[in-house]
């Protein structure tokens, strides 16, 4: 808990000064009618207080897909500790799990409890005093959500992780561009980098400190990292041609890229120590879009070396590369689960472009997003999730889907188009 | 806005295109699309707007039907025509843009300390990155050709833009078609 504690401190200073502007709201666009109903119950004493914690963790569960928590105005009554329970009530209303608690200030900061009881077996499961400092009360809501999660479904809850993602307005040579980083629920953005000249492919590193992304800043494509906290930056990939798709691998200590220097995109290894290169791939065709197996020890790439793109997976000790994807003529952009027995994929079809889960052990492929116009897909830190860049009207939006394809939301934003969503590891 | 000298061209379709482009002006870029797009609405375009579906090869139609006027252009100027287009997931010249390379191509040769800028796009279909790389590489397609034309590879640089600058927006095959393209950026 301690650790817990430091770790988010840490992060509330890093937010301390940013003022949410672009915030990303929250459409539930596809309910998961298997979702375990669960009430949370409005926190005692909240009403003082700028942001509403129940709420927080209501719209955190529901948009995981697992819960359909219950609307407020038909909860009979409103308890706020586990002995005011009166569990008759909840059962009328078929709820199989509670939330209650308290909120108060307490210095310069904030003093929750809550508690999480198993309706039918009318006992407490869970109950925790958090206390946060500074004003990052969202993010204690976000800290309880993952520990209800967790008790319930067994599943690390990945509310407190963050996503990277890129905007842009106009058309032509007359657009701005901006890498953004905000809560993982689209709250508390703020932008990490703006320019009229492209960015992409933002990575998260794995100890979720720095980003590595692509900018066009010198009007020629470039991999820069940047530390989020400092905003300290170095450009660390300039070759001419394409410096794309930078991927980091689990130790941090490496990013796969692609790089056309030696003409056709090719996908390299750069040590970050030393910024030597090793060379994966050569042949005639682009190979691009590397990723990292969760063990380091091979590569997910797309080649178009067959005619068409395709997912191949490269072993870093054997160098044997192999075709993984044989479903339809458009497979690219993968991402391993966090186990590392599935990929997420875009595949292109007679519908369009979708996000896909591909496992690996029987090659079977599944469509998981509706609309025919998605892109970069990106998994949670604990596999439930997966979002991506899709299209809602003529706006790019992102959107979100169970990575069992049952449930969806999408994160629209006021202004311009959204896109190149990236999830951030687990923060703590 | 060098709006007046195209409008006079003879090539009003694929000149919208060009300007889309080009163009470096405030404002709403959707908007003066869609003004242009209108102004425009000769039987030549309007096939296109009519029909999203067809739109790609009405555009093909178009370029053929004006590049004789490129063709012909042999001053120092710019050529006017610095836009061509390409099918989908294709980095092949189509033939009907041949005269409009051999314009640029000869522009290049007669002004030897000219450089210009290979700036290959895609439209938004597919993913990012993969899109990188095919713009890039129907640059090259161009580069490979001025080469063939007895350009120097001094006077040539290629960039792919990808999907990330769009000179039309629109999920519709017209707008798909106008972004698939590689612009000599002088």
């Amino acid at each position: 808990m301690k650790s817990l504690m430091t770790a988010w401190l840490t992060a509330t200073l890093l937010l301390v000064s940013q003022l949410a502007q672009a915030n990303l709201t929250i459409e539930i666009t596809r309910g998961n009618e298997s979702a375990t109903p669960i009430a949370v119950v409005p926190f005692a004493g909240n009403e003082a207080l700028p942001d509403d914690v129940a709420r927080v963790v209501h719209d955190d569960l529901e948009r995981s897909g697992y819960f359909d928590p219950l609307p407020r105005r038909q909860m009979m009554d409103q308890p706020s500790s586990a002995d005011e329970v009166r569990y008759a009530n909840w059962k009328a209303l078929d709820v199989r799990y509670l939330v209650v608690g308290s909120a108060s200030r307490e210095g310069n900061g904030y003093r929750l409890r809550f508690e999480l009881m198993d309706v039918s077996g009318e006992k407490r499961m869970l109950g925790e005093v958090v206390t946060a400092s500074g004003d990052d009360l969202r993010g204690a809501g976000h800290h309880i959500s993952d520990q209800i999660f967790e008790a319930i479904t067994g599943i690390r809850g990945a509310f407190s992780t963050r996503i990277a993602y890129v905007t842009s307005q106009g058309v032509g040579n007359n657009m701005q561009f901006a890498l953004h980083v905000a809560d993982a629920d689209g709250h508390n953005s703020r932008e990490v980098l703006g320019s009229p000249e492209p960015i992409l492919s933002p990575a998260w590193s794995p100890d979720g400190r720095k980003l590595a992304y692509v900018s066009f800043e010198t009007e020629r494509p470039a991999i820069y990292v940047q530390e989020l906290g400092s905003g300290k930056r170095a450009r660390i990939s300039s070759f001419e041609g394409i410096n794309g798709a930078p991927a980091w691998s689990p130790d941090g200590r490496r990013l796969a890229m692609s790089l056309s220097k030696d003409g056709q995109p090719e996908i390299y290894v750069m040590d970050l120590g030393s910024r030597n290169l090793q060379r994966i791939t050569n042949d005639a065709a682009i190979d691009t879009e590397p990723s990292w197996g969760p063990d380091g020890r091979s590569l997910v790439f797309t080649s178009d070396r067959s005619g068409g793109p395709q997912l191949y997976r490269h072993d870093l000790a054997s160098g044997e590369q192999k075709r993984l994807t044989f479903t339809g003529g458009y497979n690219a952009r993968g991402r391993f689960s966090p186990d590392g027995e599935a990929l997420f994929l875009i595949h292109g079809s007679n519908k369009g472009f979708q996000v896909a889960r591909q496992d690996l052990d029987s090659g079977r492929l599944v469509t998981l997003s509706q609309s025919g116009a998605d892109e970069s897909p990106s998994v949670a830190p604990n596999g439930t999730m997966v979002i991506f860049a899709t299209q809602q009207g003529n706006s790019g939006v992102l959107g979100a889907v169970t990575a069992d394809g049952r449930a969806s939301f999408r994160l629209p934003s006021a202004q311009g188009d959204v896109r190149e969503p990236a999830w951030s590891p687990f923060m703590n | 806005m060098q709006f007046k000298p195209y409008a006079r061209s003879l090539a009003v379709a694929l000149s919208l295109a060009v300007l889309a482009g080009c163009s470096s002006t405030g404002g709403s870029q959707e908007g003066s699309m869609d003004g242009t797009r209108s102004g425009n609405g000769s039987g030549v375009s309007s096939s296109g707007v009519s029909d999203g579906r067809t739109s790609g090869s009405g555009y093909g139609g178009t370029a053929s039907g004006t590049s004789s006027t490129s063709g012909q252009q042999a001053d120092g100027r710019i050529p006017q025509q610095r836009t061509i287009y390409f099918a989908f997931d294709s980095d092949r010249i189509r033939s009907e843009f041949e005269p409009v390379l051999a314009a640029n191509a000869r522009y290049l040769r007669e002004n030897g300390n000219v450089r210009v800028v290979l700036q290959g796009h895609t439209d938004e279909r597919g993913t990012r990155e993969y899109n990188m790389a095919l713009s890039e590489r129907r640059a090259r397609s161009v580069e490979q050709f001025l080469s063939v034309q007895g350009i120097s590879p001094s006077q040539v640089e290629v960039v792919g833009y990808g999907e990330e600058r769009p000179a039309a927006r629109g999920q519709n095959d017209q707008a798909y078609a106008q972004n698939r393209r590689v612009v000599f950026d002088y």
